[in-house]
């Protein structure tokens, strides 16, 4: 009786990495390791003995030198004496600029279209499904030439808005629309602004906390407090008062055409609206299918309980479909997202200023260090995209089906 | 993606090495024809016509270096080449030489690896502009703030940025990849100026609809020797290569033209057309070819003028005058040492 399950316990024998199910596919991976790692060893010693050869040696150097080129578009204080590698840090921030956008932008499009795509109006659906099919069956370096030829040619240039009967005109005399980019007003920061942006963060951090206070009575004494009216009140009267009191410390400057172009304001140049725009609606059209196979991957039964139960069809929407559906559609999500901080990379076509033009492009080109700057580029991409991931997946635990 | 240029990098490195130490000569007579880099097309530099077959300025010395080495300028095979490939196509091997308007710097030279074998024309970077802007001049107050389109990858990029610089006034860069883009963004008035060497300016100016409506500013603001160049390294190439420009040089000097090169090569009383036409002396064999490949050289497509007038001359479409391009016997800059 006693005896079988202490002896079973088999001693380790070196045969058994090949015989025995347990351990052969360890060792075939190691193998398979090994192979690959020579590999590389060897394509990276070959790398470094033939450089060593033609007299070049991998350093990073250049980036402490001027880097000579201007870059238009530059989100911190940047001119042709600084160094490559600031150069390359003003490409990082707008690599960085247009992928946040586009993941906004793309996400508000694609659940838009793909909730719309099950809508029950005939035409509201096909409509969406031509926008899905077009946009994700043609390569997005085409939408991004066609987005920005069309925004080159049907926008007037700035010389238009020139002379006494100008061909065109500002709107409201705040925006300009140009075959260059889009000005607008921009903010310009007096004395005291900071206590007003104050006000404005802490109205907003008190309305989340008026929300929380609201859920608690609601799950404890079961009381409803109405939430819209007060966040409303919450958002405005606070900052409006402040900005007020402390006499206007924020003002707009305004777009005003001086010379060749507009001066003052924001300029949002057409590279990056042409981008923007493309690298959206693309993307926006992948999102569009996971969003409507997330919705459809939710039980039928679920919303025809949650209706029996007596809950409003909005109520139905947001606290019995889309938590479901969620766990469906973010982790395809992750992949998107990924895929539009990539595809980025095809800033150069359109003229915007990304890494890959800044570093991998122009500081590539006149340094002549394409394996430092490559190899730079790997290192910059790889860890953006796995802090995307982690960030994702963060969100994706917190959705995910928890099992008690 | 990224990867895989790396990986692509790897190997093309590795490639390189290979092709560098088996001599570029030998190689391109094993595979009978020259690679040869090119731009991606700039009217009268290197553009194919109407049959597909490259013509131009450029082109003429590629086919001069395949008439040298091979006997046929037509054993070349074309690889056309951006600001931003040129020079990683080069040092890889995937060609053996480049003639694509091409400037001459020090850190091309010396740090990325390359010879400069010599200059084909010299060249200053100018401004174009439309002539409704009513702008004379590129350092005028009234330029400030102009957006000014700028191949991306070029020496006129650091130009450019030197130049707004010591005049003191901003602009906005639009940078794309290539000539065409650029002028394409001018045209289309995403830009108000359009920046590159003044013969590239000409030769745009000139196959635009209305040449007249376009104004190509008085300043020069860099000097722009371009020039064939090649690997670092293996010099019996690159003397290959720089004797057969020098070819075409001494041939207009002498006189030497395409038509007459064959009846001068019986020999004349002038010894040095006799050494460069190979019936005196051993050029050729020094060279690693044979008595007649200068002969060759220049009646490929004629010799240095012939080739400049047949394709950027006063008499083509592009005219541009022989200016500092003229010989130096007649107080121009093209001078070629002499065959002895």
């Amino acid at each position: 009786m006693s005896t079988s399950i202490s002896t079973e316990r088999e001693t380790f024998r070196l045969s058994m990495l090949l015989n025995d199910k347990r351990y052969r596919s360890y060792t075939f991976q190691f193998f398979a390791l090994l192979v690959l790692i020579c590999i590389i060893a060897y394509l990276g010693k070959n790398l470094v003995e033939n450089l060593a050869k033609a007299g070049l040696n991998i350093s990073y150097g250049f980036l402490e030198d001027p880097a000579g080129y201007d870059i238009n578009q530059r989100l911190i204080e940047y001119n042709s004496q600084s160094s490559h590698l600031r150069a390359a840090f003003v490409g990082v921030l707008n690599t960085l600029l247009v992928a946040f956008l586009g993941c906004i932008m793309a996400t508000v499009l694609g659940v838009t279209a793909g909730i719309l795509r099950l809508s029950n109006n005939w035409i509201v659906a096909k409509l969406m499904t031509i926008y899905v099919e077009i946009f994700r069956n043609v390569p997005i370096l085409i939408w991004i030439l066609i987005i920005s030829s069309i925004f080159m040619g049907v926008l007037p240039q700035p010389r238009a808005f020139r002379g006494e009967n100008p061909e065109a005109t500002m709107l409201w005399d705040m925006f300009a629309f140009t075959g260059r980019g889009v000005y607008t007003p921009g903010p310009i920061f007096f004395e005291g602004s900071l206590v007003v942006i104050g006000t404005f963060l802490l109205s907003i951090v008190s309305i989340f906390a008026f929300r929380r206070y609201a859920r608690r009575k609601l799950y404890s004494e079961g009381k409803v407090i109405k939430t819209s009216w007060i966040s409303l009140l919450l958002f405005f009267i606070p900052t409006i008062i402040v900005f007020y009191a402390l006499g206007s410390p924020i003002g707009l400057e305004y777009p005003e055409l001086k010379g060749f172009n507009f001066k003052g304001g924001i300029y949002a140049r057409g590279s990056l609206i042409s981008l923007w725009f493309a690298l959206s609606i693309y993307t926006g059209a992948f999102i569009a299918e996971v969003v409507r196979a997330g919705i459809q991957s939710v039980d039928k039964g679920q919303t025809e309980a949650a209706a029996a139960l007596g809950l409003r069809s909005n109520f139905i929407m947001n606290l019995v479909v889309l938590p479901q559906a969620l766990r469906v559609i973010i982790p395809p999500m992750i992949s998107f997202y990924l895929n539009i901080t990539k595809n980025s990379s095809l800033a150069l076509a359109v003229g915007y200023m990304d890494i890959t033009s800044t570093l991998g492009g122009i500081t590539l080109n006149q340094t002549g260090r394409a394996i430092e700057a490559v190899l730079l580029l790997m290192l910059f991409y790889l860890a953006i995209s796995l802090s995307i991931s982690a960030v994702m997946n963060v969100y994706n635990r917190s959705v995910m089906l928890k099992e008690r | 993606m990224k990867k895989t240029v790396f990986l692509g990098a790897l190997t093309v490195a590795g490639l390189a090495a290979g092709l560098v130490s088996a001599g570029t000569l030998d190689d391109v007579k094993a595979r009978g024809t020259l690679n040869c880099g090119v731009s991606t097309g700039v009217p009268g530099f290197a553009e194919p016509d109407a049959n597909g077959r490259w013509q131009g300025f450029d082109i003429a010395v590629c086919r001069a270096v395949a008439a040298a080495v091979l006997g046929d300028n037509n054993a070349i095979q074309f690889v056309p080449t951006t600001g931003k490939t040129r020079f990683t196509s080069l040092a890889s091997g995937e060609i053996d030489m480049l003639a694509r308007n091409t400037t001459w710097t020090l850190s091309r030279d010396v740090d990325l690896k390359f010879d400069f074998v010599g200059v084909n024309y010299y060249d200053g970077q100018g401004f174009m502009v439309k002539a409704s802007t009513g702008i004379t001049s590129a350092s005028s107050p009234e330029i400030d703030g102009v957006t000014v389109c700028i191949q991306t990858g070029t020496t006129s990029e650091l130009n450019l940025s030197d130049h707004f610089r010591s005049i003191g006034m901003s602009y906005e860069p639009l940078p794309v990849e290539s000539g065409s883009e650029a002028v394409a963004n001018y045209m289309a008035g995403s830009c108000d100026m359009f920046t590159t060497d003044r013969s590239a300016l000409a030769a745009r100016r000139a196959t635009q609809e209305v040449p007249t409506d376009h104004v190509v500013l008085p300043e020069i603001i860099s000097k722009e020797p371009l020039g064939p160049l090649v690997r670092h390294g293996d010099n019996e190439w690159g003397d290959v290569v720089r004797w057969t420009l020098n070819a075409l040089i001494t041939a207009e000097e002498f006189g030497v033209t395409a038509a007459n090169a064959e009846e001068l090569s019986e020999g004349t009383n002038n010894a040095e057309i006799n050494r460069l036409l190979g019936s005196e002396g051993t050029m050729g064999e020094m060279l690693g070819l044979d008595a007649d490949w200068a002969k060759r050289a220049i009646m490929s497509e004629g010799n240095y003028g012939e080739i400049f007038e047949a394709n950027i001359g006063a008499g083509t479409i592009i005219g541009l005058p022989r200016g500092v391009n003229a010989m130096w016997t007649d107080g121009g800059l093209i001078y070629s040492p002499p065959f002895r």
